[in-house]
């Protein structure tokens, strides 16, 4: 069997927002392509500035610094443009954020838009209905395209900034805690919407809610005080975690 | 006695709650005050041909007077050339101003820009005589006369730090997660600029303009050394223009005009009013 290569890699990766501390030490971990990786941990653990690292957020803060490599498809996306890095990898925000000057027909078309590239009607129709589709949004708001995007209720809102991500034909999506700002039912929806994507799609996710890492993820990486403390199968970390850290987390003695 | 300690206390801050009142509903009056005088004395003098005839000449108002008969004639000179070199100063204020924003509220920590926003506030803060007559040198002098253009760029000078500081200030109250979500999806900055963070803006910046608009409406001083006035309606750029301030103080000047005076002050308030208040109502609009 050939040797499957990782969609993603973390090759001793650092940030650190001032000299003196790191938020992120030394993360070496490989993602498998067309799964779905939870990143747990307490608050202030890291997990979203590693993520934000991914898409090179980072870069828009001077005093911050990234160090080490990651890889996507074997390639050090810290000496790519920014530009080129983000087209490729799509990130979901905790918050809700379709533009709010759009409709949710723009909102979907928006990357397309932000990056100068001209569609002809029958593309743009298209992919909007494609994008909505794999979101399970198309059939609630195929007769209000024209509306706005905050008309929407916050878990479609979600579902539209999913959709917009997925319109650039991302390799990877970043996912924030997406379902912190929703009530269960609309976090039920995600999560299946999730299992469906990830077909298409490598999904990171940063998740507070360890029954949603559960749930959801194949692969986990538990993080702590920056450090990368334990990373493997989900069923595994939950059922025999081989930290002791770890094991205090999951058992909410910590965090 | 605790009780009576306790009423004690509740009076006083009756008392105190009363005191602010009070002073809050002094600070109106002035405003009505002004209102109040300048809508007795002016309001009967507003009719059709107020907004649509020049400035008479004095001696026929001296003549109108005499036979008992209104003051013929209006403002229609200074409104025309009130609306002229304001469109010309806002036609190039608004953009360099909105630019100029938000390079400031984009680069809010280098040096550069904190300069450049320093200079601003210095700009607003210029007492509006100096830079009339720092545009006389600049433009009267070397065009060798009073001009509409000399007048709008006087306006275009002052407009400019309220624009700026309008624009600024709104991007910045933007959640910044609007800005990440544009980036994320690879636009540049530019593009997510124009595309996502000034449309969102929108309201507030078209609010700044309508407040530098209705400031820098009433500027007389400036005028003086630029505009200079003219007694007839023109559209001509290069040559000298009138403007509504420029009427009262004219009015004012000219014994057999003061009549007037209170007309134009009254049409300048309500202009500058309905300005406030609709800008005032579109904030509140947007930001729902």
């Amino acid at each position: 069997m050939e040797p499957v290569t990782p969609i993603l890699e973390f090759n001793k990766t650092c940030v650190s927002y001032t000299k003196q501390t790191m938020a992120v030490k030394y993360v070496s971990a490989a993602i498998d392509r067309n799964s779905i990786t939870a990143i747990m941990g307490p608050s202030g653990c890291g997990k979203s500035t590693l993520l934000r690292a991914v898409n090179l957020m980072h870069s828009l803060y001077p005093n911050i610094r990234v160090d080490g490599e990651i890889l996507l498809n074997g390639e050090n996306i810290l000496s790519m443009e920014p530009i080129d890095v983000r087209r490729r990898v799509g990130m979901v925000f905790q918050r809700p954020a379709p533009f709010p000057t759009m409709s949710i027909y723009d909102n979907v078309l928006s990357g397309y838009a932000l990056n100068g590239i001209r569609l002809s009607k029958t593309e743009k129709d298209e992919t909007v209905e494609r994008c909505l589709k794999s979101v399970a949004l198309w059939d609630e708001v195929k007769d209000v395209l024209n509306k706005k995007g905050t008309f929407l209720s916050g878990g479609q809102q979600q579902r539209l900034c999913i959709a917009r991500a997925l319109a650039m034909k991302p390799d990877i999506l970043l996912m924030d805690e997406p379902t912190s700002a929703l009530d269960p039912i609309a976090t039920a929806h995600i999560e299946e919407l999730m299992q469906e994507l990830q077909k298409e799609v490598t999904i990171l996710i940063v998740t507070h809610n360890m029954g949603q890492a559960m749930r959801i993820s194949s692969k986990s990486m538990f993080m702590y005080l920056g450090e990368l403390v334990e990373y493997g199968d989900t069923a595994m970390m939950f059922s025999n975690p081989s930290d002791e850290r770890t094991r205090a987390y999951l058992t909410g003695k910590m965090g | 006695m605790d009780k009576l300690k306790i009423r004690n206390r509740l009076a006083k801050d009756k008392a105190l709650l009363w005191a602010v009142c009070l002073l809050a509903a002094l600070t109106a009056v002035p405003l009505f005050a002004i209102l109040g005088e300048v809508f007795l004395r002016g309001y009967d003098q507003l009719s059709w041909s107020f907004f649509t005839e020049p400035t008479p000449t004095a001696y026929k108002a001296m003549k109108a007077i005499e036979a008992g008969e209104p003051i013929p004639g209006g403002i229609a000179n200074g409104i025309v050339g009130t609306m002229l070199m304001l469109g010309m100063a806002a036609v190039v204020a608004i953009p360099v101003g909105i630019l100029c924003g938000a390079f400031l509220a984009e680069n809010s920590k280098s040096r550069f820009a904190q300069t450049v926003s320093y200079l601003t506030d210095l700009l607003q803060g210029t007492p509006s005589v100096i830079i009339g007559i720092v545009v006389y040198i600049w433009v009267v002098v070397p065009m060798k006369g009073y001009s509409a253009i000399a007048g709008s760029v006087a306006l275009f000078i002052m407009m400019l730090p309220l624009i700026i500081r309008s624009t600024e200030e709104t991007l910045k109250i933007l959640p910044a997660s609007l800005k990440e979500a544009g980036l994320a999806l690879g636009g540049n900055r530019a593009r997510v600029m124009l595309k996502v963070q000034l449309p969102a803006a929108f309201g507030g910046i078209f609010t700044g303009v309508l407040l530098a608009i209705s400031r820098v409406i009433g500027e007389t001083a400036p005028l003086m050394f630029t505009a200079l006035g003219c007694s007839f309606i023109r559209f001509a750029v290069d040559k000298p223009i009138s403007a509504v301030p420029l009427l009262i103080w004219e009015f004012f000047n000219d014994p057999n005009l003061q009549e007037l005076i209170w007309g134009a002050s009254l049409f300048l308030l309500l202009f500058v009013l309905t300005l406030n208040l609709l800008s005032k109502y579109l904030a509140k609009k947007w930001n729902q």
